[in-house]
């Protein structure tokens, strides 16, 4: 990689020890792509908690402290493993919530802003059109690339803290324009009314289209598609198909149309997703086991206007007696609910509302899935059905409306 | 050093030179959705490889899958004594690489030739990055 005089001199440490080491680090894997330089970033998204990290990655972390790191760039942390209000409640190992506060003192020691959370392009920073970032988890990625028209890869937890501590980034991937480029194309012909259905259309695509480069170009949107529901959709692309980046034709920065947005390539595929495709997904989960006990709404975490129209679906109804509906979210949208009373109907109704976590990331998931005898999780998440397998959950789609209805009735439909 | 059976040359690569025996997959990768991280076994229900450890395993993925999250996961799983030992995969993404480069595993994305037709599960192989190759050593 060429350096500039800048880089050169963190590489010889004059910026101490952790720029230095951080740097050294990026140039590897920079190589590994062919990246020839850096790009300034002007924001960095990190995943960092003790579920994810680990020990080893805790230690890293504190040893990177001790080199008194610190972060050169506005820089948020993404969604954790543990909301301290619950910790008790769920019995989640106290030693690992401990960890969890010592790991946020050391992030908070080295300038970063523990947000906590997945949404931060909702809720915290909406970068440019051609505005260079360094964000993670994947559904802030390519929320970035897509809708804002920003350049941002998947940055892991040690990489987009690297880029924090550098203020840059390898330039590969999504911060060249060739690989921005539509790769295949998707006509849409279903209603979509509901946000499980725009995730049905990320895992139908990703799944089809495996790859970190393919980047769907959609077109025969008739309406316009609101924040959340693409949300919904790019992380279920990111999630099912690895993919960082789509176009909406008409409707995303860098698709004024079909061919802007193919810049030149012939599509490799092209797929017609009818309503006929969305119930096929719906009609593809296993109800072996009949049990209707936990709901999730999370993965991504909701934005204020999915609380409230969730909240009006839950007015003057009940959760099931035995059945558990969670919610997940960010501090400031749930003090956002609060203050205006949405909170308070979601809580008559029986709903949890866990601020700063993703469900799917809680640390002892497996140990509470077991305790609580939870077979299946039902969401209308396409992200969080596809993510959580690993737990040994039983996970099946589905319509919000059919989410409040199965948690009140604790019937599966 | 024995002449391969076979060698399939990669695209890009990062790493020591390792050997160990193949887990060959069909299916994707993620460490985050298909591994249990405290004992290596692949858990998730349905998985091609469900029940099959990692640990100091050659592993060939075809792609990798999500998640931000495997970035920490390589480090977490190399510090438990679990992880394997090298990454072939065909198309990876970012995430994997910086994971696999933090973690100091071998990792290599694209081939010339596909695993699948070569390399069998639990046969013996080398995966060389300086020379941007993977040889089959010995079948099982």
């Amino acid at each position: 990689m060429r350096l500039t005089p800048d880089e050169q001199a963190m590489l010889r440490g004059e910026r101490g020890e952790a720029v230095r080491d951080a740097l050294a680090y990026q140039i590897r894997v920079g190589e590994f792509f062919g990246a020839e330089r850096f790009v300034p970033v002007t924001n960095a998204h990190m995943m960092g908690d003790i579920e994810v990290m680990g020990d080893g990655g805790f230690a890293y972390l504190c040893a990177t402290r001790a080199k008194r790191a610190r972060c050169t760039i506005p820089t948020t942390t993404n969604a954790r493993c543990v909301d301290f209000e619950f910790a008790a409640r769920f019995d989640q190992d106290e030693a690992e919530v401990d960890k969890e506060r010592r790991l946020i003192d050391a992030l908070r020691e080295m300038n970063v802003l523990t947000t906590d959370t997945c949404i931060n392009y909702q809720t915290l920073y909406q970068p440019h059109l051609g505005e260079h970032v360094a964000w993670g988890d994947t559904g802030t990625v390519i929320y970035a690339n897509s809708v804002f028209g920003a350049r941002t890869n998947f940055e892991s937890g040690p990489a987009a803290l690297a880029a924090a501590l550098t203020g840059r980034t390898p330039e590969y991937g999504y911060h060249l324009p060739q690989h921005r480029r539509g790769t295949l194309v998707v006509r849409l012909e279903a209603a979509l009314g509901d946000l499980a259905d725009w995730g049905a259309v990320g895992k139908i695509v990703g799944e089809k289209h495996q790859s970190y480069y393919a980047v769907p170009v959609f077109t025969g949107v008739e309406r316009v598609p609101l924040a959340d529901e693409l949300k919904h959709l790019g992380c279920s692309l990111a999630s099912y198909g690895s993919m960082a980046m789509f176009h909406m034709v008409g409707v995303t920065p860098e698709a004024p149309s079909l061919a802007a947005a193919l810049g030149g390539n012939a599509p490799a595929d092209e797929i017609v997703i009818d309503d006929a495709a969305i119930e096929r997904v719906y009609a593809g989960y296993a109800l072996t086991d009949r049990s209707a006990n936990l709901v999730v709404f999370s993965g991504p975490q909701l934005s204020l206007l999915e609380m409230k129209a969730l909240s009006e679906r839950f007015a003057g109804r009940t959760v099931h007696p035995g059945t558990q509906v969670f919610v997940t979210t960010s501090n400031g949208v749930k003090s956002a609910a609060r203050r205006l009373g949405v909170l308070q109907s979601l809580d008559a109704a029986g709903v949890v509302v866990l601020e700063g976590v993703c469900f799917y990331i809680l640390q002892n998931l497996s140990q509470m899935r077991v305790r609580n005898g939870w077979t299946n999780l039902i969401s209308n998440s396409a992200k969080i059905v596809n993510i959580i397998g690993a737990h040994r959950f039983n996970t099946i789609l589905r319509r919000t409306a059919d989410c409040v209805e199965i948690a009140c009735s604790g019937r599966l439909r | 050093m024995t002449a391969p059976l076979a060698t399939i040359r990669v695209t890009r690569a990062f790493g020591p030179a390792v050997e160990g025996e193949a887990v060959v997959s069909a299916e994707g990768f993620s460490p985050r959705y298909d591994l249990d991280r405290w004992s290596g076994l692949i858990t998730k229900p349905g998985h091609k490889l469900e029940g099959t450890s990692l640990r100091d395993r050659i592993c060939f993925f075809p792609t990798a899958k999500g998640g931000i999250a495997a970035g920490w996961a390589f480090y977490d799983i190399k510090h438990k004594g679990i992880a394997p030992r090298a990454f072939v995969f065909g198309v990876t993404n970012p995430v994997m690489v910086q994971g696999a480069v933090f973690a100091e595993i071998a990792i290599t994305e694209g081939w010339d030739r596909s695993p699948a037709e070569l390399i069998r599960t639990g046969d013996w192989v080398r995966v060389d990055p300086g020379r941007r190759v993977v040889e089959l050593v010995r079948r099982a």
